[in-house]
């Protein structure tokens, strides 16, 4: 019998297509067949297996005529933050449902130039606000993972990348597109035990990205190998001039450049990351980081990040202050929905638009962010947070002072099951402990499996770099790739 | 600082969102919650310290004054919920 071709890596998708082994559209009609079975866990807004097919009849007549290109053969799944042309963009909210885009976001744009299909958009929390994918007006996405207890209940993805994680982990794709405002690449990543990075700020363009924080926004892939991120965060990242924070930079070759030896490199363990109340369990999983690391020949060395408790209240001043500004543009009257009760006035409608049309945690925040950039209360908080924000932002360059890279966990717990931190916006706030100093301070980092808890849940680790320095992260991710061993998968259910 | 209910109102209004009395009564215990915890940055000593405004060094960009878009009247009134002869339709704003 074949190998089941979605058990494949993208990598190995790639270079077995390439050598003839099987044609693309065996590997999209397999990963279609698992989307269409996978209904149970939701990960999917819209299926588009009629995509991923016309990609890979595409990739195929390509390898006859021997016109391949770097993704050439290999299907992917879209976070639906991205806008696609022709195809359904909703951001997880029914304030954009059947919202068509008439334009493709630069990201996927580029992703579909370099041969990858697409096997349909993925669910997210509403506006890729939230840490546990329960926000979306499509319903829950509901992780692979269970509890070894012998209990059934459904677990958190994690979010705001749930519907991405989810599907990777299932094998309904090798890989899918995140973003990263706060966490939602790398915290969703641990939560189903696959890999994730997001880069420096400015690497992947902005432009056609539904917006949440535009100083935080950043996309980045997701898949089950450092290999295949360092190869998707190649075909994602490079200059866009719609972007006007694009960083105008060559993209580096970063799988050409892996490498696990790390001698010579030093990896900072940052001590205020040892939170009061952390379970034993991932501080073992981070021991065990360290470990690994200085097998790779890394030096440790213990550092500072002084202000790192502000983090949290800082990113919670100015997210919502961002997002507040950037959702004033749904008002039910260039896209979306609307609506007017009857005899209303333009003001009533818009107001009555938004209020049906934003899903809780989407208005709690642009209350918040209204709030906090109001007269009189607009430099108590939101300058405040921004000097603060300038203060972490330093932390970590005095720290680059003595060190090369920092690890640390990615997420203070395993997966939580959906509904347990529903009641409590800030206990579900806390989940980005570890993951938001790095966002604010717009530096690449990186989540790699690290092991599984006592409950049988993956783990996974966090890696920080410097500014630009992706290859550096992704080195380190791959050394506690290698000796950690990860092989671990949920049993299917769905 | 906390709000009370006609504060929360009021960030209702201004964020064009409306709310119902009981919608806004549970909003006041969440809101100021959340506010409680995000003031501890006050104890932050942020004096001589500029607010962040650039994460990644980046320099602002100039474009030639040409016109690269435009001409897509239609595309950009395809997802409009009204749309009359090229225009986006509202409700009559002046009497």
């Amino acid at each position: 019998m074949m190998t089941d071709l979605t058990n494949l890596t993208v990598a190995e998708i790639r270079d077995g297509f390439r050598a003839g082994d099987f044609t693309a559209r065996e590997v999209a009609e397999g990963f279609n067949a698992n989307v269409a079975a996978a209904k149970a866990l939701n990960a999917f807004i819209v299926e588009t297996p009629d995509k991923a097919l016309d990609a890979a009849d595409a990739a195929d007549s390509a390898r006859a005529s021997g016109d391949l290109k770097p993704l050439s053969g290999v299907p992917i799944g879209m976070k639906d933050l991205f806008c696609t042309e022709g195809v359904q963009t909703t951001a997880a909210s029914h304030i954009l449902e059947g919202f068509v885009p008439t334009y493709e976001s630069t990201v996927s744009g580029k992703l579909w130039a370099a041969g990858a299909g697409m096997l349909g958009k993925l669910n997210l929390d509403q506006f890729a606000m939230g840490s546990s994918n329960e926000t979306s007006y499509f319903g829950n996405v509901i992780s692979p993972w269970k509890r070894n207890d012998g209990g059934n209940a459904a677990l958190a993805p994690g979010g705001s990348s749930g519907g991405s994680a989810a599907a990777i982990s299932a094998r309904l794709c090798p890989a899918a597109t995140g973003t990263d405002t706060g966490g939602s690449i790398r915290q969703p990543a641990a939560f189903v035990g696959i890999s994730g990075i997001k880069p420096t700020y400015g690497r992947c363009s902005r432009w056609g990205v539904v917006a949440f924080a535009s100083s935080l926004d950043q996309a980045g892939p997701m898949a089950r190998t450092v290999r295949d991120n360092a190869i998707l965060l190649e075909a994602m990242s490079g200059f866009d001039p719609k972007d006007s924070t694009s960083l105008d930079l060559p993209v580096p070759a970063w799988e050409a450049g892996l490498s696990s030896d790390l001698k010579g490199k030093r990896v900072g363990i940052p001590q205020e990351y040892r939170v009061e109340g952390m379970p034993a369990e991932i501080d073992a999983l981070w021991e065990k980081g360290i470990a690994y690391l200085k097998d790779a020949g890394a030096e440790i060395v213990e550092v500072s990040l002084p202000h790192t408790q502000y983090a949290l209240p800082t990113y919670y001043i100015i997210a919502p202050a961002e997002a507040s500004s950037n959702l004033a543009r749904y008002d039910g009257v260039r896209f979306g929905l609307r609506d007017l009760p009857d005899g209303a006035g333009l003001q009533d409608m818009y107001a009555a638009t938004r209020a049906a049309g934003f899903g809780p945690e989407v208005k709690r925040r642009i209350m918040i962010g209204t709030y906090v950039l109001s007269a009189g209360f607009y430099d108590a908080y939101y300058t405040q947070a921004q000097k603060v924000r300038t203060l972490i932002a330093r932390d970590f360059d005095r720290a680059w002072e003595s060190c090369d890279l920092l690890l640390t966990p990615t997420a203070p717990s395993a997966a939580f099951a959906l509904g347990e931190k529903q009641a409590d916006p800030l206990a579900m706030y806390l989940n980005d402990v570890f993951t938001v100093p790095a966002s604010l301070a717009g530096l690449p980092a990186m989540s790699v499996p690290g092991g599984l808890d006592a409950q049988g849940l993956p783990l996974g680790l966090q890696i920080i770099g410097k500014a630009l320095d992706e290859q550096g992260v992704l080195n380190a991710a791959l050394a506690i790739e290698e000796r950690a061993g990860f092989t671990a998968r949920p049993d299917k259910w769905w | 600082m906390s709000v009370d209910l006609q504060t929360v109102k009021k960030i209702a209004s201004l964020a064009r969102i409306s709310v119902t009395d009981g919608d806004a009564q549970a909003m006041v215990p969440e809101l100021n919650n959340i506010l409680g915890w995000v003031e501890q940055l006050g104890e932050v000593d942020v004096s001589g310290i500029e607010p962040m405004t650039a994460v990644i060094p980046n320099t602002s960009r100039l474009r030639d004054d040409v016109v690269t878009d435009g001409n897509v009247r239609d595309k950009v009134l395809a997802n409009a919920p009204q749309a009359e002869q090229g225009f986006f339709a509202v409700p009559k704003v002046i009497e």
